[in-house]
């Protein structure tokens, strides 16, 4: 299986080839990909390079065009999709059907992912994808566990990528408006979620409550670590319940799961984490790397390294583990 | 686009009702609502379809007795298998057009007239046009989107529908986990069908007790209500054909009588929303995604100061 890994900025880019990945993925620095961020991202000088460095160490790179093209500026993604191309990127990883329509009928040689934005959750979806732009690799939706994928793989005619590692959505991607709804700004339209912009801390007491827009995400008593105000990972009030609504704040890690999610079919891991810096990239990347061509019994003791990584953050194997519903 | 009165859709209801409740709904918009088409079908949760199979055929008969065009949902998001099969058998045995809500309804509908619902990602008219191509005659554009987006692929994709959704609750997420069944202490393969005790969905509010969204099942929806009357006329302009309301747990005929008179010119956009906010007391009603603000934001009329409405 593949390792895929994400590079926010150049030296990042740089770390993860270093560190074994089969694939680096990265985005253009603008809203034409899901992570949108100050300060990330690839000018085209900088993708060029990135792609020269990986060539030369055998690495691939994919760029993430996968944002949904904003009516009357389809040109920005158009463009985009023309330089990646241009410069010589291996896949693009693409959300809009308008746009992975253009790619297929200008640039008919280019490999083309589908990226977890599309939402292809099933196989009727996936073939679609398929059968209509040639798509050679579909990203899926954190909606499903690992028999699923099993099920799926056999039936569809293209590879599957999983993500495996990092940051986990709790809803079904690229269909949800939830950031957009309390701040203007959204994953599919802006390429953001919970953006730093609309975030305010403020003290109230001794507890430090975290806002987005105008409503409340989380309150933190002092002896507590405060965390980043991602909606979908607040502590909300439903009745009589008040707590984590949709998911506690942790992160997905699934890679005692390498051998069954070869089995089932996959053919690429995906470690999220664009917004990571490099030394985290460098760390989980290499650690990963041994893991994935370790022996079983040896997994274990690389993988509790990562844990140390993320210290005091919970992980969770997410949609892949069936009671997690 | 633009010939015609422009007519209003009931769109599915998204939430849980008990069989007898969800079949006199129907009854009465047979029998009483200005709405020309009718969405119907479960449309969030595959677990759910039980309870409105035995009531869907007197429904359906009573709808097409009424004359109304009967338009059938999928699901939002298909996973499993009997998901998919559901999916399947609607798209080949379905005697009414299928609007279809993930990409697989997209596929298996090729070539035959279909909807397109507002759960399919269309920001563009690169993306419409393809979907129209493919056999789609009607478009139900996503909640998020801008009123400049709206136009903009209105006017640049010819020869199909457009609706937009102008009342009720919007979606905004749907998940594979079950948000309600976990605040009621279940999971959701063992949920007990708890989203039925909440037949507007369940409120999320903040820890400071700010109102803010309302579960759904695995579906997420907002705590304020669309309400789009103040808009109708500038997007019937812009060439939308169709306005969607979708059901609360209101009196939806009086809110489908109300947008058609708005509609008509027989009531003022402002007197129409005071009415509504009689008829719908339960939530506060947003505009701010049509204005290209945050969903939850209510942009009030400042154009009508100059048309000399009062404010």
């Amino acid at each position: 299986m593949e390792l895929i890994c994400p590079a926010g900025t150049p030296a990042a880019f740089r770390e993860a080839v270093d560190a074994g990945a089969d694939a680096v993925y990265c985005g253009f620095r603008d809203e034409t990909n899901a992570r949108n961020f100050p300060g990330l991202n690839f000018s085209r000088e900088e993708l060029g390079e990135a792609i020269a460095y990986a060539r030369r160490k055998g690495t691939q790179t994919f760029v993430a065009l996968n944002t949904f093209m904003r009516a009357g500026h389809e040109s920005l993604w158009y463009e985009a999709a023309a330089d990646a191309v241009q410069l010589g990127v291996d896949a693009l990883i693409l959300a809009d059907f308008g746009l992975m329509a253009h790619v297929a009928e200008t640039y008919p040689e280019q490999r083309l992912h589908v990226s977890v934005q599309a939402s292809a959750s099933n196989p009727d979806a996936v073939n679609f994808l398929v059968e209509t732009f040639g798509a050679r690799r579909v990203v899926l939706p954190r909606t499903l566990t690992i028999p699923d994928i099993a099920r799926l793989a056999r039936r569809i005619r293209c590879e599957i990528e999983v993500f495996v590692f990092g940051g986990l959505c709790v809803m079904a991607e690229g269909r949800c408006s939830l950031s957009s709804y309390a701040t203007g700004k959204s994953p599919n339209m802006n390429g953001v979620c919970s953006p730093a912009s609309h975030v305010r801390y403020r003290q109230d007491g001794s507890d430090l409550v975290s806002e987005l827009g105008a409503y409340t995400i989380n309150r933190f008593p002092r002896d507590e670590a405060a965390g980043y105000p991602t909606l979908c990972k607040g502590r909300f009030d439903i009745a009589d319940a008040h707590g984590y609504a949709f998911e506690d704040p942790v992160s997905l890690d699934v890679m005692d799961q390498i051998d069954a999610l070869r089995e089932a079919g996959v053919s690429a891991l995906k470690i999220e984490g664009r917004q990571r810096g490099k030394a985290y990239v460098a760390e989980v990347v290499a650690t990963l790397r041994k893991a994935l061509d370790a022996r079983p019994e040896e997994r274990r003791a690389l993988l509790a390294r990562l844990r140390l990584l993320s210290e005091g953050q919970r992980t969770t194997s997410g949609a892949y583990e069936k009671r997690w519903r | 686009m633009n010939a015609g009165k422009p007519m209003l859709t009931l769109g599915p209801v998204l939430y849980l009702w008990e069989g007898e409740k969800w079949r006199d709904f129907y009854f009465r918009i047979a029998d009483e609502a200005p709405v020309t088409h009718v969405v119907i079908g479960e449309t969030v949760c595959s677990k759910r379809l039980h309870f409105t199979d035995p009531y869907l055929p007197p429904v359906i008969e009573r709808l097409v007795a009424a004359g109304k065009r009967i338009v059938f949902s999928t699901l939002a998001l298909v996973t499993l298998e009997r998901e998919s099969q559901y999916v399947r058998s609607l798209a080949a045995d379905s005697p009414y057009p299928v609007e279809a809500n993930d990409l697989s309804a997209l596929a298996l509908l090729k070539g035959e007239p279909h909807w397109i619902g507002p759960f399919v990602n269309v920001y563009n008219a690169a993306t419409a046009r393809l979907l129209a191509r493919r056999g789609a005659s009607s478009i139900c554009l996503p909640p998020e989107l801008p009123a400049s987006s709206i136009t903009e692929i209105v006017s640049q994709t010819p020869g199909i529908g457009f609706e937009v959704l102008a009342f009720g609750r919007m979606p905004l997420a749907i998940s594979a986990r079950c948000a309600h069944a976990r605040a009621k202490g279940h999971i959701k393969d063992n949920c007990q069908f708890v989203c039925k005790d909440d037949p507007d969905g369940l409120p999320v509010k903040t820890l400071d007790r700010q109102s803010f969204l309302a579960l759904n099942g695995v579906q997420t929806v907002s705590f304020t209500c669309q309400a789009l009357l103040a808009d109708l006329s500038d997007l019937v302009g812009s060439g939308v054909s169709r306005f969607r309301l979708s059901p609360q747990d209101c009196d939806m005929v009086a809110v489908a009588r109300l947008y058609d008179e708005v509609l008509d010119g027989r009531v003022d956009a402002e007197d129409g929303l005071a009415r509504l906010r009689q008829i719908y007391p339960d939530a506060p009603f947003s505009n701010g995604f049509h204005h290209g603000q945050e969903g939850a934001a209510w942009i009030a009329r400042a154009r009508n100061l100059a048309h000399g409405a009062n404010a």
